[in-house]
């Protein structure tokens, strides 16, 4: 049979290192699933994104900390020191044999599949500081996590605006967290016990926000709460934070008309958390190889609750409110469908929106994604996909799915990424475009002698 | 997954006809449908997802394709395509290709030559020059050439542009609704049938890029296109070069007016699809050969991050080149790997071929399917382009 050269068969490495379980997350759930697979025998990579680089954090990924880490989460050697001691078990895992790699994110998930089938076996895509890598295994544990879920109102790009996931995180992972006096929004579970956690770090609870008429947490966590002297605000949506060159200082609440003003350097999102599943998002389905533990196993919280919440604050957040910092899209613009402010707005685009893109069938928000920017931005659409589908949704009357994600999971530099032990085939098989030279003939010479063709013309 | 839509539309009823219907809502179909509703001709365009899915609106966005019978009357329409359409498409003029191997920048010289020599200027540039033009390199770059012609604009934007310009006129376009086949009569096409009906019409274009194959062969059209898998990536936004449409070292593609890099090039991979079209559409690790070829290309730019990598479903004939050609009623149309740059003028040609019979602008003879009379029913195989089975994938 002949071969093309030019095809993809055969140049894709095999896996550096092959483990018979891998498992991505090294909290609680993911930790205790290498010590079992371990003892089980088996060969096991625990690998954790933790410590996040600087610079990454700085930028909310993987979570949103909102800038309010303090200068011990730029040292890297405290906070691998910071890890290991909020998290006992993994001791317990060296000594079971398994190979842990903190400080490693898995940012690509890749299979042979229907559309895919070159590949010399599953394989999952590693980047520490210093490098990238792939593994194969045998089985794929991810316990990946949740994160919080984002909704912007006016003023919530300032520095101090950030999630109760992070804020754990910075609390309890890497005891470096700036925040003095903190507001937090949400009455679930979730935010009663992050004004708890908050509170036994000493930090100052400003009060609690819940747009509804009742506190939604259990009533044994609420008389804890009232307990510790900390303000509920029922009926009560953000209007907006307020502050200066070093983020929030006081946060705007509406109840009734009425502004009530509380000063805080920090507002903590505790509306609600979705599980953290972007590797399997932008790969495909599970398959029998690959196993969810812990919360990214989970549903998420409940959507009406998000949904109100969106709701709510989009009743008293202006039009020109941000939803997406990194590309600088307004409520307005995601929903006039308005392309970048770098393009010209003609007459015509004016009378478009996303009620007359919905005319011609459901939203789709890869395509709203793609029109408007909201979502394409450096932070991989991590702080605002799930507002723009909450936006989406509620002008739409549809429900949409936030848009998908895309691998690399995480924002790697292209020198890391890069392969720079490619097998020979891929540089001897590699054209610009398919290697086709009859394509690149110029329309003329077509038919005559002069049709010999000079190799790769693309231009 | 988006592919799904998150509802279904409260469908408007089909119409019941239509002059001509469009098969296929990529680049190809609607600037034929647009040019057509200029015309003043009654069209409705069906896709069976939405506007610009396949590969129209996951491409390089690169319109520079000098080998065209097309080419001239593309360069005369892009710059004025905002305008035209009424929409933007950030369409961007000129291009640049740089090399780091010699011998590959001298390949390139004698393609700038030959480009000159067609009467589309290339001017050489030095190394300093090239550094100068393209600030993201460095003195590893040898040279390049400089088209002054040619440019870029955004996929998906572009071909939302069509899609209004098209509506503005009059046209329609059904979403989501894909054509199963068609009602004939007396050796004509009547009708085309979807789950949803049929859409009477006089005359039908099929655009339907790689399932066009299967399409057209139960009324005895051969129509050979095959699917590969072709992968790009993208990077955080860069300081603006003064040029964004900069290819070389194996690499096609363009910095956004935003300032992403976007490049793709290397091996593609042949993929079955169905006349449902293609199951998935996903990316490999060969991202990182990818993000190699970008660090090495622009090495001021390799501390950037690269924030997402996609893959589309190519188009390819059995020489690479276009089909534009009309079977009685019937206008088929593939522009086989390069139809984004050569859209405005591809839907020109088949607006004259739908209308008049010929192209009224361009010989376009030689794209019509007559050349594959003798085409062996394994031309795939026999290229290397079949589409490699479940079982013989090493598995998973
Ligand atoms: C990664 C990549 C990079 C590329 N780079 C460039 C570049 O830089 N420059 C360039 O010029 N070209 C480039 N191309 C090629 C270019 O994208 C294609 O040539 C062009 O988009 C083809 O347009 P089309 O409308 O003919 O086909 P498609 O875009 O494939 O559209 C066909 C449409 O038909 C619909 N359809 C199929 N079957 C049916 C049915 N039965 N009923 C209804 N609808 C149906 C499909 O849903 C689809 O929307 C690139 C392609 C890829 C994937």
């Amino acid at each position: 049979m002949t071969v093309d050269v030019f095809d993809l068969t055969g140049k894709i490495a095999p896996p550096e290192a092959r483990y018979d379980v891998v498992v991505v997350g090294a909290g609680s759930a993911g930790t205790a699933a290498a010590i079992e697979a371990a003892e089980g025998g088996r060969s096991v990579l625990l690998v954790d994104e933790n410590p996040v680089p600087p610079g990454m954090m700085g930028t909310d990924v993987p979570l949103f900390y909102g800038g309010r880490m303090t200068a011990a989460a730029a040292n890297p050697a405290r906070m691998v020191e910071a890890i290991f001691a909020a998290n006992p078990l993994l001791e317990t895992a060296f000594d079971a044999g398994v190979e842990v790699l903190l400080g490693t994110c898995a940012w690509g998930l890749y299979r042979n599949g229907p559309a895919m089938r070159t590949l010399p076996g599953a394989m999952l895509g590693l980047a520490d500081a210093d490098r990238a890598w792939m593994v194969g295994y045998g089985e794929l544990v991810l316990a990946t996590g949740a994160r919080d879920v984002v909704l912007g109102f006016p003023g919530w790009d300032r520095p101090g605006v950030m999630g109760a996931q992070a804020l754990y995180a910075l609390l309890t992972r890497y005891e470096a967290l700036s925040t003095r006096r903190v507001l937090i929004l949400g009455s679930d579970r979730l935010a009663l016990e992050t004004a708890l956690l908050a509170r036994a770090h000493f930090i100052e609870v400003a009060g609690i926000v819940e747009i509804g008429d009742t506190v939604r947490a259990p009533a044994e966590l609420v008389a804890h709460v009232v307990a510790a002297g900390i303000t509920i605000h029922t009926g009560t949506v953000i209007a907006r934070a307020e502050g200066g060159i070093d983020g929030v200082e006081r946060a705007v609440l509406l109840r009734d008309g009425i502004e009530i003003v509380v000063a805080v350097d920090t507002i903590c999102l505790a509306i609600g958390t979705e599980p953290a599943t972007e590797l399997l998002d932008a790969s495909g389905p599970a398959d029998a190889a690959i196993r969810l533990v812990g919360d990214c196993a989970g549903s998420g919280s409940d959507r009406a609750a998000i949904a109100a919440w969106s709701r709510a604050i989009g009743a008293v957040a202006a039009p020109e409110t941000i939803v997406c910092q990194c590309e600088e899209v307004s409520r307005a613009d995601l929903l006039g469908v308005q392309p970048p402010r770098y393009l010209d707005r003609p007459i015509a685009l004016a009378a478009r929106s996303l009620a007359t893109l919905g005319h011609d069938g459901p939203v789709d928000p890869d395509q709203i994604k793609r029109l408007t920017r909201a979502g394409m931005g450096a932070c991989q659409g991590r702080r605002c996909r799930t507002q723009v589908a909450c936006i989406l949704s509620e002008a739409s009357g549809l429900s949409v799915n936030p848009a998908t994600y895309r691998a690399p999971v995480r924002p790697i530099p292209l020198k890391l990424l890069a392969d720079w032990d490619e097998v020979a085939a891929m540089a001897a098989g590699w054209d610009v475009w398919f290697g086709i030279p009859t394509q690149w003939t110029p329309y003329a010479k077509i038919g005559t002698d002069d049709e010999a063709v000079g190799g790769n013309m693309h231009v | 997954m988006s592919d799904v839509p998150a509802a279904l539309p409260a469908s408007a009823p089909l119409p019941a006809s239509a002059t001509v219907v469009v098969v296929g809502a990529g680049v190809t179909g609607l600037s034929a449908a647009w040019w057509l509703a200029r015309s003043g001709v009654d069209v409705v365009v069906i896709d069976k997802g939405i506007v610009g899915w396949e590969a129209s609106g996951r491409n390089g966005g690169g319109a520079s394709h000098y080998q065209s019978p097309l080419f001239a009357e593309e360069q005369r329409l892009w710059p004025q395509m905002d305008e035209l359409l009424g929409y933007p498409t950030e369409y961007q003029r000129e291009r640049i290709i740089i090399q780091r191997d010699a011998a590959l920048l001298d390949h390139y010289r004698a393609v700038g030559r030959m480009c000159s020599a067609m009467g589309y200027r290339v001017d050489d540039l030095d190394s300093a020059q090239a550094q100068a033009m393209v600030p993201l390199t460095d003195a590893t770059c040898l040279g390049g050439i400089h088209l002054r012609f040619g440019g870029h604009a955004n996929p998906q934007r572009t071909v939302q542009a069509y899609a209004w310009a098209l509506q503005d006129l009059g046209g329609r376009i059904v979403q989501h609704c894909a054509a199963t086949g068609f009602a004939t009569a007396g050796g004509r096409v009547t009708g085309v049938e979807t789950a949803r009906g049929t859409i009477a019409c006089d005359a039908v274009v099929v655009a339907a890029g790689p399932q066009a194959a299967a399409l057209l062969a139960p009324i005895g059209i051969d129509f050979p296109v095959t699917a590969a898998r072709a992968e790009m990536i993208v990077t955080e936004p860069a300081p603006l070069m003064p040029i964004g449409g900069v290819d070389g070292n194996g690499l096609y593609g363009r910095q956004t007016l935003r300032g992403n890099l976007a490049f793709g090039g290397g091996p593609h991979e042949w993929i079955a699809t169905t006349g449902d079209g293609p199951e998935a559409r996903p990316a490999s690790p060969l991202i990182r050969s990818l993000a190699r070829r970008v660090a090495e290309m622009f090495p001021r730019a390799a501390h950037l991050n690269v924030i997402r990598s996609w893959a589309g479903i190519v188009e390819n004939t059995p020489d690479g080149r276009p089909i534009l050609d009309r079977v009685g009623n019937v206008t088929v149309a593939t522009m086989s790997g390069v139809g984004f740059g050569l859209s405005p003028a591809s839907g020109h040609a088949i607006r004259d071929l739908v209308v008049d019979g010929e192209c009224s602008f361009a010989d376009i003879a030689k794209l019509g399917l007559a050349r594959f009379a003798d085409l062996e029913p394994d031309w795939r195989e026999q290229r290397g382009w079949a589409a490699q089975a479940a079982d013989t994938g090493l598995a998973a």
